[in-house]
């Protein structure tokens, strides 16, 4: 019996008229959508991701994307998605893998979110003119000053622990070397470097040709501790310790034998071409008190000269564990939301597990200061900030900076195929091939990237001035200056903000 | 748009509110007649060592009934009276205005260094948030708020307040954008020793409200004011920090400027800036800030608003307009304007 094949995804077709036979999208193309017979171009628009490849390197813009040309009876319940999901289950058996972040049709809290201005009673700020603070210290912040008095003149006696600067509260997320590519990778830590922010390394151990810029760094430590040793730690400017992850909260990474080049295991410290499965749990965390000893020891090794974040996902409980984490010695709460990318993981888990960051944010920020030790520990959002306006309204709810992690892919070109897992990336990303790494200049990627941060930055500057704020901490929480657009009670009440008109 | 005026003497020798009355009525145009008050320290010697708390009452059953049974759960009345007002033509009586004198049982409260201060504190924040029809806008030890919704001339004669004698008075005549003709909106805001008048807006205001609120306090009296009397609580009582590192954490130096500072100097601003990120105010504002030690006054980081000092020997003026100080003391000798974020301090000489 055979089930049949399902209707195509995607259309392509080519402008006969228009095309040169150029070959280029044969040549870019690694899914094997188009081959050459007989000096014509084929095409088996089965095999298309929608990547975009092909068309943005069309010298003539002969090729043309069609999506779901031929598609299933509408159906409100069963979709699509549900249909062809049960087809391809009853197929494999299988789990289905899904990469990128949450694809379900969930409101946007960003969207339903308004920002204010000043008009008449106070002026609002001119970035151009006057002076305009970005700069965000991540750490640990004494409670209160201690100091003495000596014949009038006070001695400090508070000592800072060692904080992060940075120029503008946008970090990139960790993404690691086997997930991304090593030139996707450098791309990304130099222009960290450019804008005086900081990266992720993510899971994977950190490649020596990322040693240059280790300043601007973030070394983790995940379930599989890939890559990590003393000199990993130290190399770091800060450390995290991930738990859990927004795309797939609850659950280990899983990076493909596929993806497992040469490179790749040197720098992780596994086997060529074995997978990399992280297990759910850390096998020395298994409660709050663990965590704190695991944070402490990494401070210890590392004589106290280096931020711990633990990054977790944004879960229901998610304010109470965060309570918990800034009890201990870490100096950051990472909370990544479902909107989260990721390089591979379980559709019912991207598409179903987990809290919006927007909430989670608000929930964290709130449980923090209930307990009065809200600005001893900074907070860190993730997962689905998509520009500068989410990344005011993320600082609005609380967040002291946020993580971007997809939209720094696609200004190395990432499309948002979602099919990461597959190690095809046509753009040089998501792969370890040689022929397709290669298709990345990390200096021009360093320049889209650090071009995309500038411009957030620039953006930020623009929404505080005219809101009448010149430093960042006076956003920070400043719920006040939110309103909800259509959000039901409940929601405001959770956010902490009042209605639009109130 | 408000009009501020704040007078020390800094020998304590006493005035009355006859000038002040006069100068802040010049600055009429900076208000609209719906909400002017004043605060003077040195009022109440025959009962310096009580609190005085001053209540607005809707009436003198419920809400005054469920007052004097808190106080007296906490401590002891001294003395109870209603304050003495005078009829005036354009101003409508909208509560009865009362004042305590209170002191409070030390032995009640716990966990705290400073159990009378603490003890008063937490009442003044269980009454305002939960006792109906009842406000108190005025705690501190001999000092007294008098405050109304009214031209500022009106509010002084309502209360007679050149009846009255202190070392410092602070006085403000509101343009009320936020709580029009609320009794308890009106300036000067008080707590305990603090009293604060401001002119501006605070644009800042969600965060530093939930900084206070997360250390104790709760804000109930819908405006952005008050939240300058928790914070100077909190930092300079609770904290300890003098007046002048109490502005600093208030209104820091850009870290352009920092940055330039000699090292010690730099690594106490980054310090007092890490700490206090969440005190840091912002937006257009000229405050001042009274205790019975002196008063500090202040404008934000890029001043947006005006501020002005006059002195004359013992006597420290701070205004919103050089008119209201020569009001008040013609032959006044300096005048001069401080630099934005800059504090302007007088202190008593005992």
């Amino acid at each position: 019996m055979s089930l049949g094949s399902v209707p195509l995804k995607y259309k392509i077709s080519i402008d006969r008229d228009q095309c040169m036979k150029c070959m280029r999208c044969v040549d870019n193309c690694s899914y094997g959508v188009y081959r050459v017979e007989d000096d014509k171009i084929l095409i088996d628009s089965r095999k298309c991701t929608a990547c975009h490849r092909c068309i943005s390197m069309c010298p003539r813009d002969a090729i043309s994307l069609q999506e779901r040309p031929v598609d299933y009876r509408s159906h409100p319940v069963w979709t699509v998605e549900a249909r062809e999901d049960v087809i391809n289950q009853a197929r494999t058996g299988k789990i289905i893998l899904s990469g990128m972040g949450n694809a379900v049709d969930y409101p946007i809290i960003f969207d339903r979110l308004l920002l204010d201005a000043c008009q008449v009673t106070n002026p609002s700020i001119d970035p151009l003119r006057e002076p305009m603070e970005l700069r965000t210290y991540i750490g640990k912040k004494p409670s209160k000053l201690e100091f003495t008095k000596n014949n009038g003149d006070i001695d400090l006696q508070t000592k800072l622990t060692p904080n992060l600067k940075l120029d503008t509260p946008i970090m990139v997320g960790h993404m690691s070397y086997g997930a991304i590519s090593l030139p996707a990778q450098l791309s990304i830590a130099k222009a960290v470097k450019k804008t005086g922010t900081f990266m992720g390394t993510g899971e994977g151990g950190m490649h020596e040709a990322i040693y240059p810029y280790q300043d601007h760094s973030i070394v983790q430590i995940a379930s599989g501790r890939f890559g990590v040793d003393i000199d990993y730690l130290e190399r770091g400017a800060a450390i995290e310790i991930k738990v859990g992850q927004g795309a797939k909260p609850g659950i280990g990474g899983h990076l493909p034998g596929e993806k497992v080049c040469a490179d790749v295991s040197c720098t992780r410290m596994i086997p060529l071409g074995s997978d990399a499965i992280s297990p759910a749990p850390h096998h020395d965390i298994y409660s709050i008190e663990d965590l704190a000893q695991l944070v402490r020891s990494l401070k210890e090794a590392t004589n106290w000269e280096k931020p711990v974040f633990v990054k977790i996902a944004a879960v229901h409980n998610v304010a109470a564990i965060a309570a918990g984490i800034a009890k201990s010695s870490a100096d950051a709460v990472v909370i990544d939301g479902f909107k989260g990318g990721t390089g591979a993981a379980p559709k019912v888990f991207r598409d179903n597990v987990g809290l919006p960051i927007e909430a989670a944010i608000a929930a964290v920020d709130q449980k923090l200061n209930d307990q009065g030790i809200r600005n001893e520990v900074s907070i860190i959002a993730s997962g689905g900030i998509r520009n500068s306006g989410d990344l005011a309204k993320s600082i609005a709810l609380g967040a002291d900076a946020v993580y971007i992690g997809t939209a720094s892919l696609i200004a190395l070109g990432c499309r948002v195929c979602g099919n990461c897992y597959r190690g095809l990336c046509p753009w040089g990303i998501a792969t370890q091939r040689p022929e397709l790494v290669s298709r990345i200049d990390s200096d021009v990627g360093a320049e889209n990237i650090a071009n995309l941060i500038h411009a957030w930055t620039l953006e930020l500057s623009e929404l505080m001035g005219a809101a009448g704020l010149n430093s960042i901490e006076s956003l920070r929480g400043n719920r006040e200056r939110l309103r909800g657009y259509m959000l039901d009670q409940g929601l405001l009440d959770v956010l902490k903000i009042e209605p639009m008109g109130v | 748009m408000c009009g501020i005026i704040g007078v020390i003497d800094r020998t304590m020798s006493r005035m009355d509110g006859s000038s002040i009355k006069e100068a802040l009525s010049l600055m009429d145009e900076r208000g609209s007649g719906e909400g002017a008050g004043y605060v003077a320290y040195g009022i109440y010697p025959d009962y310096a060592d009580c609190y005085a708390i001053h209540v607005f009452f809707d009436n003198l059953l419920e809400p005054k009934t469920k007052v004097d049974a808190i106080l007296e759960q906490w401590g002891r009345i001294v003395h109870q009276e209603e304050i003495p007002t005078y009829e005036q033509p354009r101003l409508k009586k909208e509560h009865i205005s009362w004042r305590y004198f209170f002191k409070p049982y030390a032995d009640q409260t716990v966990g705290t260094t400073n159990p009378d201060d603490d003890n008063v504190k937490h009442l003044v924040m269980d009454i305002n948030a939960n006792v109906e029809g009842a406000l108190i806008f005025s705690s501190g030890k001999n000092l007294g708020v008098f405050k109304a919704s009214g031209w500022p001339e009106d509010v002084a004669n309502y209360f007679r307040i050149e009846d009255y004698k202190g070392y410092i008075w602070l006085a403000h005549n509101r343009y009320p954008t936020n709580t029009a003709g609320w009794w308890g909106g009106a300036h000067p805001f008080n707590l305990l020793d603090w009293s604060v008048v401001h002119n501006g807006e605070i644009t800042s205001y969600g965060t530093n409200r939930r900084y206070v609120e997360g250390h104790g306090y709760e804000c109930t009296m819908l405006t952005d004011t008050e939240v300058v009397a928790y914070l100077f609580d909190l930092l300079g009582r609770e904290h300890g920090l003098p007046p002048e590192v109490v502005v600093k954490a208030l209104a820091p130096p850009f870290w352009d400027e920092i940055d330039e500072m000699p090292e010690k100097d730099e690594e106490f601003m980054r310090t007092l800036r890490l700490t206090y990120g969440p005190a840091l105010m912002n937006g257009p504002f000229a405050i001042v800030v009274a205790t019975k030690d002196g008063i500090v006054a202040f404008t934000d980081r890029i001043k947006l608003r005006p501020l002005i000092v006059g002195e004359n020997g013992p006597r420290l003026y701070i205004s919103s307009e050089e008119a209201a100080i020569r009001t008040m003391d013609p032959d006044v000798e300096k005048i001069y304007m401080p630099r934005a974020g800059e504090p302007v301090i007088g202190r008593v000489i005992e």
